[in-house]
Formats: structure tokens, C-alpha cells, sequence
């Protein structure tokens, strides 16, 4: 048992003991992980750990010679002295770059990344000159990823908050699992768009392959271009004012609002026949049978 | 995994060779276990180029008797050669069990192609006029360097990193492969074909070979089928969506065209760079990277695309 000594174990309380040996049920409900914020003070959206950085302190890194290990570490280090506006230069298509940020920062990359490009973060502001591979911002908390050119498969997969948008053109089945936040996309989507999507909402002004929002759970796809397929039960829904007027306050934040405005708009969302929560499983009916 | 690569410099000819291997190395962590080339230099006007493997890499280790085994059947295939009225022009050899030999030959190559093969150990890589492939295990810069691809000549060609999923790590389940006995044309490929076995034997049935129990041969015995068939390699890489199962992205290159196919799911990766001058793809985009510095504009390949480009 990792921490705990069997001295230790020894001069317990039965009660303490348990505890000590995770053998509460609370903690596989996930309270005992839940970080508790001060309802009394103002602001303390940050973890306890964060580094305090400064947005107006800029540096640069050029990154041609690193591996992509080298890369996150140099910019966690770089966040520890405190620069709050780092730009990558040449990033060149490396993999897993600018992972796992928990905190505020300004990060821009002049150039393309690879694949899990920006993944996992929770709150920084990312800016991408260039391309990504696939699975872009996979399950990013917060914050936002602009990415000025085209990106690969499963852009935004497992994303749960924040913004998600790339200018261009996206792979295979952007969204895929998509469990809160918001993605844009300025050109058009491939297939198995918002695959298995759970929440959220996902925003793609061009066109959309076949199978689009295949058995979605729940959330909302706003689609401008033409859809080549809906996937099982993806339903068309109706355009209401207050989805016209989310779409135009957000497309324009990223100036990807179209010239024809967002009337044109189609809505999907799922069609909850797939919904069978209530069900049991055959050994709960033997229980209760 | 493996990574696939390819390129086509429309028109010109740049340095295939080091072009590919930057690009392959760039790709390694997708598969270490072999590295294969098929580059496309100036065609030899009624020459063949004739790329042959008389042992595997791992039989070296065996013993003494390697050796002799190895020399007797270069004879085998020399003889063979003598018989079907072939004049040797010249005979190279990058590692003891490869060849390379340039033949002048009017007649069919098939028959004598097979002849060969019906040696024991001889597998016949490739042959064509501008064709050269080239593969060993190890990474593209060991087998560059063991072949000396590095300042090569052409004018397009496509290349592969394996990692072993469906059959042994060995230069017999290596890629590229070439499409026997079609001249010239080449095969990669990065996924799992399914429905291997049926289409196998359907293909051994019409009279095709296989030599090894690597699924992505399938491809090539495929290919060879439609384009002797007369039908276009759009066409057949077309085909190839609807009657081959699995996920797939794979690269056909010919004497003058590359090809590129991607299944119904989009499964597997492709990052696709075009201008007007040179079209690149890869696996990954790190690999087009590798060899344009400067920034460039990529997309990926939707699914059921199909695209064929002319040199």
C-alpha cells in the first residue's frame, strides 16, 4: 500500500484505517478527487500548483533541433520563470507539442504540429500559424485552440470545454465522443462527424461527409454546407432564433461568420432512440425478478 | 502502424533517392522493423532492370553453408537467363544475397520471371525499365546507406517503414511490392485487409502468384490483375474500395503515374501536399516536412478518395 506503513496501520482506528487504504466508497464516486473552491474569494479559477505567469513577458523557442519531449518540458520551465506569451518556432510536424497545460498562457506555434497536437489542457490560449495531424485538442478542459490552416482526423476528439476551431478543412470524424465545449470549422468535415458526440456543440460552415453525428447521444451540430449522409439517429432540428443568435455572436468572435449570414443553417442533434438507459442489464432484472 | 510515403516531381527530375529516405526516416517511429523503396530513375530504352533476393537478411547468420547455397542459386538464375536468350549487360550486388541486374530482353518477361522464382530462396523484387526497389530490414538510413539510395535520380517514388502486424519481420513481407509480372509498378500499403484469404485464393485461382503471407501483397497481385486486364489504374484503385475489405491507405506507383487510394472509413493516415512542380504524401505530416522547409499548405485525403498524378 503505497504510503501507508503497516506501523502506522497498526496505531489506526478501524475507522482511519479503512481511509487510509482506499477502501471508501466515496472515493469511487470521485468526490474525494473533487478540488473544493472557496465560494468566499473572488477569483480562483487556477489549480493550487499553477505557475503565476505574465501574459506581457514574451519569449521565443525555436524547436527545429528538440524532440517533443524536450519541447513540453523547455515550455513548462519557461512557465516557471514566469513568461505568460511563448511562440514556438518550427514546430515542423512534431508530435504531442504544448500538451497538458494547466494553466493560463498564451502559446503560439509558427508552423504545423503532428498528431495530439495541444491535447489535454486546461485553459491557455493556443494559436496555430499552420496545419495540425490529427487529434488535435483531444480532450481539452478549457481554453481555445485557433488553428489559421486545415487539421487532421478526429479534430477535438473527447473534448469536454473550451473552444476548438481550425479555418480550414478538417479529416475524419471531428468531435468524435465530443463531451462539452464548442468546435469551428471553417471549411468542410469528412465522415463520422460528432461520432458517439455526448454534449457540446459543434459548428462546421462547408460541407459534411457520410454518417454525420452517427449515434450521437446528445449536443448539437450547426452545419451550412450540404451533408452527403446523416448517421443513425442524427435528426434534423429547428434553427431557432436563439441558435442564430449563438452561432453569429460566435462565428464572429473568430471572424469565420459567412457572407450569407447563419440563416442557412441546418441543426442536428440525436434522435434519443438509442437511448436506453433504463434498461437493465440481464444480471440487475435477476435481482430484481 | 507502418508509414507509407510517396512523391512525384512533375516533369523533372530531382534526387528521389535522398528526397525519399529523409522522408522515411521521418516516419521510423511507425515502424522500425524494415525500410523498402521502389524509386523510378530514367527509363533504359529496352533494358530491364532486374532487382532479385537470393536469401533472406537472416539467413547470413546461418552458417558456412549460406554462402555456397547463395552462389549456387545466382547460377540458377543466370542460367536461366541464358536460356530465355538474355544478355547479362550488367550484374551488381549491394549485400551478398541482393542483386541488380541490367538485362536486354525483347521477348515476355513473364515466363521467365516465373521460371526463376521456382528456385528455391530467389524471389525476383521488381523488374522494369525505370523501376528500382529496394528493400532490407532496418531503418531508411541503414538501407540507404547499405544501397547507396541517397543521391538516386528520378522522377518519383514511393517508399514504406513496416512494423510487422500480420506476418514476420523479414524482407520477404517487406514493402514496396512490386506487381509481377507487370512491369514497372509498385505497391504500399499502411492497414488490414480482411477479406486477405478470399480474395487470395480468388486471385491464385486466375492464375497469380504469392510469395509470401503478408496481406498487403494482395494489393499488388491485385493491381497487376486489373492494369494486364487493360482497365486504368484510377480505375482499379477505385475498384479496390468496393472489393477490398479492411482499412487501408495505399500507393501505386507505375512508370509515369502515382496513385493513392484510402477506404470507405478513412481509417488510416494521409497528409497530401500539392504544387504545381511536386505532390508529396505521407503518413505524417513531419515526413512531407522533412524535406520542404518552408512553409506549405497539407490536407488530408477523405475517404474513398482516389487520386492519380502524371510525372
Amino acid at each position: 500500500m503505497a504510503g501507508v506503513s503497516d506501523e502506522e496501520l497498526k496505531n489506526m482506528t478501524q475507522e482511519e484505517r479503512v481511509t487510509a487504504l482506499g477502501m471508501r466508497t466515496d472515493q469511487l464516486t470521485g468526490l474525494a478527487m473533487r478540488i473544493e473552491f472557496d465560494p468566499d474569494e473572488v477569483e480562483r479559477f487556477e489549480y493550487p500548483w499553477a505557475p503565476e505567469v505574465d501574459f506581457n513577458k514574451r519569449t521565443e523557442l525555436d524547436v527545429d533541433d528538440m524532440t517533443s519531449t524536450e519541447v513540453n518540458q523547455k515550455i513548462r520551465a519557461l512557465m516557471q520563470e514566469g513568461y505568460g506569451t511563448i511562440v514556438i518556432k518550427n514546430p515542423r510536424g512534431k508530435h504531442s507539442l504544448g500538451v497538458g497545460i494547466l494553466t493560463r498562457l498564451r502559446l503560439i506555434f509558427e508552423g504545423s504540429l503532428g498528431y495530439f497536437g495541444v491535447g489535454l489542457i486546461d485553459g491557455p490560449n493556443v494559436t496555430i500559424n499552420g496545419r495540425v495531424g490529427w487529434s488535435c485538442g483531444e480532450n481539452m478542459l478549457a481554453g481555445t485552440i485557433v488553428v489559421e490552416k486545415n487539421a487532421g482526423s478526429t479534430f477535438g476528439a473527447a473534448i469536454r470545454g473550451g473552444d476548438l476551431v481550425s479555418r480550414g478543412s478538417v479529416g475524419s470524424r471531428t468531435g468524435i465522443d465530443q463531451k462539452g465545449g464548442t468546435i469551428l470549422v471553417g471549411g468542410d468535415t469528412g465522415a463520422l462527424t460528432g461520432f458517439m458526440m455526448q454534449r457540446g456543440r459543434m459548428v462546421i460552415c462547408g460541407n459534411a461527409g457520410k454518417n454525420l453525428g452517427d449515434s450521437m447521444y446528445d449536443g448539437t451540430i450547426y452545419i451550412g454546407g450540404e451533408i452527403q449522409s446523416l448517421g443513425v439517429d442524427a435528426v434534423p432540428a429547428e434553427l431557432t432564433d436563439l441558435d442564430k443568435a449563438w452561432l453569429t455572436r460566435k462565428l464572429t468572435q473568430y471572424g469565420l461568420m459567412p457572407d450569407k449570414g447563419v440563416d442557412h443553417f441546418q441543426k442536428i442533434v440525436a434522435g434519443r432512440q438509442l437511448w436506453n438507459y433504463d434498461n437493465l442489464e440481464p444480471s440487475e432484472k435477476k435481482i430484481i425478478l | 502502424m507502418c508509414g507509407i510515403a510517396g512523391l512525384i516531381h512533375k516533369g523533372a527530375s530531382s534526387n528521389v533517392g535522398g528526397e525519399m529516405t529523409a522522408m522515411l526516416q521521418a516516419l521510423k517511429h511507425r515502424g522500425p522493423d524494415s525500410t523498402g523503396y521502389a524509386v523510378y530513375g530514367e527509363p533504359t530504352q529496352g533494358d530491364y532492370v532486374m532487382r532479385v533476393k537470393v536469401a533472406e537478411a537472416e539467413d547470413m547468420a546461418t552458417g558456412r553453408g549460406i554462402h555456397k547455397l547463395i552462389e549456387d542459386r545466382i547460377a540458377e538464375v543466370e542460367t536461366i537467363l541464358a536460356e530465355h536468350d538474355v544478355r547479362i549487360k550488367s550484374r551488381e550486388a549491394p549485400t551478398e544475397y541482393s542483386l541488380r541486374y541490367v538485362l536486354t530482353h525483347g521477348g515476355d518477361i513473364t515466363e521467365m520471371a516465373a521460371q526463376i522464382e521456382e528456385a528455391e530462396g530467389v524471389e525476383i523484387l521488381s523488374m522494369g525499365a525505370g523501376l528500382e526497389l529496394i528493400k532490407d530490414l532496418g531503418d531508411a538510413a541503414d538501407v540507404a546507406g547499405l544501397y547507396g539510395l541517397n543521391n538516386f535520380q528520378g522522377t518519383h517514388g514511393i517508399g514504406h517503414t513496416r512494423m510487422a502486424t500480420e506476418s514476420d519481420v523479414d524482407i520477404r513481407s517487406a514493402h514496396p511490392y512490386w506487381a509481377f509480372p507487370y512491369s514497372d509498378v509498385s505497391v504500399v500499403h499502411n492497414g488490414q485487409i480482411t477479406n486477405y484469404w478470399l480474395m487470395r485464393r480468388d486471385l491464385e485461382r486466375k492464375g497469380h502468384r504469392f510469395m509470401s503471407d503478408c496481406d498487403s501483397e494482395l494489393l499488388a497481385v491485385y493491381t497487376a490483375h486489373n492494369l494486364s486486364n487493360g482497365i486504368s489504374l484510377e480505375d482499379s484503385l477505385r475498384s479496390s474500395i468496393e472489393e477490398i475489405d479492411g482499412v487501408f491507405t495505399y500507393l501505386v506507383a507505375t512508370k509515369d503515374q502515382l496513385g493513392m487510394a484510402k477506404d470507405t472509413m478513412a481509417a488510416k493516415p494521409l497528409v497530401l501536399y500539392e504544387s504545381d512542380d511536386l505532390i508529396a504524401m505521407a503518413s505524417e505530416e513531419v515526413a512531407i516536412r522533412a524535406i520542404l522547409p518552408h512553409e506549405i499548405d497539407t490536407t488530408d485525403p477523405y475517404d474513398e478518395e482516389v487520386r492519380v498524378w502524371q510525372a
